[in-house]
């Protein structure tokens, strides 16, 4: 139950709901302030949804759950996201 | 062509069987013409979705195996003994059937043929295959980024692609391949077997101070280890870029 994954992993299920690409932004954790790429959190998928962890101070800072027809997206532990766009 | 590849939201497609190619006893490459292909960037990857005729249906994430280049896409897929998904497609897929897949995806685990800079490719197992795309992409855009490529396997029987290296290593400069084998080596290898150490990561890999890019791919165990070893280096955690696969994987 302890194997967890890179933050890479959340792409697909994400671009289900967003155009850009999520895991390349960078996000602040809510919880110890550092900031880094979404791609680089630890993502656990061994539960109902994945959960996606600080990778230096484990709070949880993303959880995404999906059913057919629907997802629930919780963005808890972000404070801001940075988003490189063109032009 | 990058930033088209990244933007969109993403829908799934069908994609059909043009060519299978045998790589290794349990691993085989799958090249798909989809017809609606954006473009794709070096180290991205696509969703698989089969069904079953119940509706039963189950999703996994490979990685591109092939450098960008029209409509055809690459995968190769390590046949995993318990696997769900992987059995079917190392194995029954044939040429003409139908492929349910979305893609490309994500653009962190990336890299850009722009960047002249050095780079350090390390691959565990079937973790060399979005490396394998970054390697064909330096060489179809005439890069010349120095690059080296530390792949470590059970054996030489298991490794993928290692003709094709072998060729790219000798076309010319700037690529410098690496062997690791964790079980069984050559008569007369260099090593011992066994996994990749500092020492090694030393002598194949670049010096901190060239400050290259590095692209960690494999199972979650080799992931931890070769990073923490290059973090211990002296390396930027912030250079290093790492994948890892698990159970749920599929990759």
């Amino acid at each position: 139950m302890n194997a967890c994954l890179d933050g890479n992993v959340l792409a697909g299920a994400l671009s289900e709901l967003f155009t850009i690409d999520i895991t390349s932004a960078t996000g602040q954790c809510v919880s110890c302030g550092t900031s880094g790429a979404i791609g680089q959190a630890r993502v656990y998928a061994d539960a109902p949804g994945l959960v996606a962890r600080c990778p230096a101070c484990g709070q949880v800072v993303l959880r995404l759950v999906r059913s057919p027809g629907r997802a629930w997206l919780d963005l808890r532990g972000i404070t801001c996201l940075e988003v490189a766009l063109p032009g | 062509m990058a930033r088209a590849a990244v933007l969109g939201r993403l829908t799934w497609q069908v994609g059909t069987v043009a060519a299978v190619r045998d790589e290794t006893p349990t691993a085989r490459t799958i090249s798909l013409d989809v017809p609606q292909w954006p473009g794709h960037l070096a180290g991205q990857h696509v969703d698989v979705r089969l069904t079953a005729p119940d509706g039963y249906s189950a999703q996994r994430s490979y990685s591109i195996a092939s450098a960008p280049g029209g409509t055809r896409v690459e995968l190769t897929v390590q046949r995993l003994a318990d696997g769900e998904v992987s059995p079917y497609l190392a194995q029954v897929l044939s040429v003409g059937d139908p492929v349910e897949l979305r893609g490309p995806i994500g653009g962190w685990f990336v890299w850009d043929p722009d960047d002249t800079g050095p780079v350090l490719l390390a691959g565990g197992g079937s973790g060399v295959v979005p490396l394998m795309a970054m390697v064909r992409t330096r060489a179809a855009t005439g890069s010349r980024a120095p690059f080296r490529l530390v792949y470590s396997a059970r054996s030489d029987q298991t490794a993928l692609y290692t003709s094709e290296l072998a060729g790219l290593e000798h076309a010319g400069p700037g690529l410098e391949v690496t062997h690791v084998y964790t079980r069984t080596t050559p008569a007369g290898w260099p090593w011992p077997a066994g996994r990749a150490t500092s020492d090694l990561l030393a002598a194949a890999g670049w010096p901190p101070e060239k400050m290259p890019s590095v692209f960690v791919c494999g199972p979650t165990g080799f992931v931890e280890t070769v990073a923490d070893l290059l973090v211990g280096a002296g390396h930027q955690p912030g250079k290093i870029k790492t994948e890892r696969f698990g159970p749920s994987g599929g990759q």
